[in-house]
């Protein structure tokens, strides 16, 4: 399964412009990640090539800092990234069985996009949010006290809305 | 005009995510509506602490206290309290520990055996305006160690304060700093680390978030002592919220010439500038982090050399943590030995906590040094919801270890928590029950570790693997009885040769529970039963008489395995059953027990 992504003329510029602002400072190879990840929603090989060569390092450095950090990925994300806490205060209060409703509602395994590119299933580490635990995050929007049931509903939203 | 009336809800990151943006725009158009902009003020504060009464609503001059408020309930509030002056009875904070109706904000319960030094402007101020700051004396303590103090005084005063690092290590502050300005070089560096990593804790993001220029302020003073002019806040990508205050903080001091050339014409300048984290614990170490900042992949090395002689581009720099940070302004407007009158002797001051898990009032707190666990977990946190009774407390996260019951009233200090093969840890603090199974906690933490090693060293990147190898075959039924001997002898020897502190505490979650918690391995190992209810492979539902018919569990199941009728005794279908617990915590009269399997996988009842 793979998804197409665009790499345009226009974001090109984007990330060219921000290279040239990053460079004026020390170490820009982290800031320009983050904004490549966040231009093109990844950063494939192609967009690590022009990195390196903009900031004069080897791919295979690149390649290196990327594959390493979690934030950064290499293949495109689905439209909706479906994200649950495993944070310790969330899986004491049962957040592995959320993610396990997730998986079993979109037929897909922890870090995997579903074929129509509609979701992308994520485990994230701690958000910060232990009050509300077990919580996990629709595309930022944070979804507290969540059961299997609620879980389960936000999908059947999304889709009915696509 | 001044206002008459201050409306202060919580911006804290769990307020915010139950939709308190909402209700601060729906409390602002109303007052609009209603002309009573010149009359009643809303302001979005940071963390209040109680979290889970959230969204909290505070309203001065009479700090009334809600819980829980909706969109839906602004109406009310207006109507009734700011025009009519009677509380809305029906929002009041009801109080876990007496269940009585507070409305005081500072008399409530959970503040009482609170004090807050590191937290003082969350929950007060405006984060996003620097003259909320300045009101209450922000900036005060640059501008004093700036115009009156030597670097070395400043030096003095927090080696006299006792100050220890707040990011896990409880390394003396003043001492750190002292040995990065024994350091020659005409280039220093100062780094916040606000890489929070450890699961389960939010204190930094609270600091970051409600409070922003203290850190800044502390940031400078910092410089000024070693003689550094820039500084970095390494700062999580997930926390988009800290980032964006942070960002704002930077520039308005700024334009106010708090940060910059010549800061209050003393000729000392000093800038700082955000990095972002990109998703990986491991950068939380110092080296680690100076590694990320110069663009490599972040990966710990040896020390020495400290980073306060070869730090950040192989200039001498000085890291600390956001919540040590927070605490030095203060330091220096009430003095050292103010600093020292609060704690214990060996470790001054406050610590914050984020207590969550089974505890009623999950949050953050702040208490002096030396206060018990359990006065933390009983006063403050209101205990143990639903009438379960407390197993373990878990503090210093993935590098920590657990706490049984029968230690509770240890004081809390660095030296302490580690005497009972714990340790302080960044804050994090998980109340379990008698639900949790520990050696799945075990289980939970190093799979953590896993899969944050960065794979440079031998024993983290291979032992913790190995270890968490047999962690699963236990928990799935399979565990042997050489285990827990192989467990033992691993966690030991990666405890003794990895490179950094990642690996080398790595195995406490697994020692600490195998010390107290030995019989509970036995029980997955030898009897193949998961006492807990928690492993499912070794774990049967089954409804005992207690049951009383309430169809509570019926309704709750996701698989709808649970048949029974009203008043009736209930009966769990283990060929749908899944397994999820969901029906045991549910219950109200704890009728459903989670049972042994025998051999064959039948039940015995
Ligand atoms: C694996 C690992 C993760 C760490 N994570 C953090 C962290 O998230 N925040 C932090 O302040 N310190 C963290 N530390 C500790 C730092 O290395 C360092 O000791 C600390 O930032 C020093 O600041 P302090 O003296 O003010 O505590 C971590 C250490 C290790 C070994």
């Amino acid at each position: 399964m793979s998804l197409k992504i665009q790499i345009t003329e226009e974001k090109l510029a984007q990330l060219y412009g921000t290279m040239e602002a990053n460079k004026k400072k020390p170490g820009p190879l982290m800031p320009t990640l983050h904004a490549a990840q966040k231009i093109f929603g990844c950063i494939p090989l192609p967009i690590q090539k022009i990195i390196a060569k903009e900031l004069n390092e080897s791919i295979a450095k690149i390649n290196g800092v990327v594959t390493f950090y979690g934030n950064f990925s290499i293949e495109p994300k689905g439209k909706n990234i479906i994200s649950v806490c495993l944070g310790t205060a969330c899986y004491v209060r049962g957040s592995q069985g959320i993610l396990d409703a997730f998986a079993d509602e979109l037929k897909i395994k922890p870090g995997e996009t579903t074929a129509d590119g509609l979701f992308t299933l994520e485990a994230t580490r701690c958000i910060g949010a232990c009050g509300l635990a077990p919580v996990f995050t629709i595309n930022e929007t944070i979804q507290g006290n969540s059961t299997v049931q609620t879980a389960k509903e936000a999908i059947r939203q999304i889709r009915h809305q696509s | 005009m001044l206002e008459r009336i201050h409306i202060l809800i919580c911006g804290g990151a769990n307020c915010a995510g139950g939709g308190s943006k909402e209700l601060w725009r729906e409390f602002n158009d109303q007052l609009e509506k209603r002309n009573l902009v010149d009359e009643a003020k809303t302001v979005m504060t940071g963390c209040f602490g109680l979290c889970a009464s959230g969204p909290i609503v505070v309203v001065f001059p009479k700090e009334v206290f809600y819980e829980h408020v909706g969109v839906a309930d602004v109406k009310d509030i207006i109507e009734e309290h700011i025009l009519g002056g009677r509380v809305v009875e029906r929002l009041l904070l009801k109080e876990k520990v007496d269940k009585s109706k507070l409305k005081i904000y500072s008399q409530l319960k959970f503040y009482a055996k609170q004090k807050r030094i590191a937290l003082r402007n969350c929950g007060s101020i405006n984060p996003l305006d620097i003259k909320e700051y300045i009101a209450r004396n922000g900036y005060k303590a640059l501008g004093k160690v700036l115009t009156e103090m030597t670097p070395q005084e400043v030096i003095a005063t927090m080696k006299a304060s006792g100050l220890r690092g707040r990011g896990g290590g409880g390394f003396p502050t003043g001492l750190k700093w002292e040995f990065a300005a024994k350091s020659v070089d005409t280039i220093k560096y100062v780094i916040c680390n606000a890489d929070e990593g450890d699961p389960g804790a939010f204190m930094d993001r609270a600091v970051l978030e409600g409070d922003p220029h203290s850190v800044l302020e502390a940031m400078a003073i910092c410089g000024y002592a070693i003689g550094a002019h820039q500084g970095y806040i390494y700062v999580r990508a997930e926390y988009p919220v800290a980032v964006e205050r942070l960002q704002l903080a930077i520039d308005q001091a700024r334009e106010l010439e708090l940060l910059g050339d010549n800061i209050f014409n003393s000729g000392f300048s000093f800038d700082i500038d955000l990095r972002l984290g990109a998703g990986a614990f491991v950068c939380g170490e110092e080296t680690a982090l100076i590694a990320s900042i110069e663009g490599e992949r972040g990966m710990p090395r040896n020390k020495p050399p400290f980073p306060a002689a070869r730090g950040l581009w192989g200039h001498p720099t000085n890291v600390n943590n956001v919540e040590t940070f927070a605490n030095v302004p203060v330091i220096f407007l009430k003095g050292a030995d103010w600093f020292r009158s609060v704690g214990t002797e060996k470790s001054p001051g406050t610590k914050v906590f984020a207590l969550g898990g089974k505890i009623q009032n999950t949050g953050l707190v702040e208490v002096p040094m030396g206060t018990t666990l359990r006065e933390v977990i009983y006063d403050i946190g209101g205990g143990i919801p639903n009438k379960r009774k407390i197993k373990a407390v878990q503090t210093g996260g993935p590098s920590g270890g657990c706490i049984t019951e029968a230690s509770l009233d240890t004081p809390i200090d660095f030296d302490n928590l580690t005497a009972l093969g714990s340790m302080m840890g960044s804050g994090g603090m998980i109340i379990m029950d008698e639900d949790n199974c520990m050696v799945d906690v075990a289980r939970f933490y190093l799979d953590f570790t896993v899969d944050e090693s960065c794979g440079k060293c031998t024993p983290c990147r291979e032992g913790t693997k190995r270890m968490l190898d047999i962690l699963n075959r236990i928990c799935e039924g399979e565990g042997n009885a050489e285990d827990l001997d192989v467990l033992e002898r691993l966690a030991i020897m990666i405890k003794d040769s990895s490179l950094c502190g990642l690996g080398q505490t790595a195995p406490n979650p697994v020692l600490s529970t195998l010390k107290h918690f030995r019989a509970e391995y036995e029980a997955h190992v030898f009897d193949k039963v998961c006492p807990a209810g928690v492993c499912s492979k070794l774990t049967n539902f089954v409804v005992t008489d207690l049951c009383i018919g309430c169809t509570k569990c019926a309704r709750n199941c996701p698989v709808g395995a649970i048949q029974g009728k009203v008043k009736d005794k209930h009966f769990i279908d283990l060929d749908i059953c899944i397994r999820c617990g969901a029906c045991k915590s549910i219950c109200p009269v704890n009728a459903i027990v989670s049972k042994p399997m025998e051999k064959g996988g039948e039940v015995s009842v």
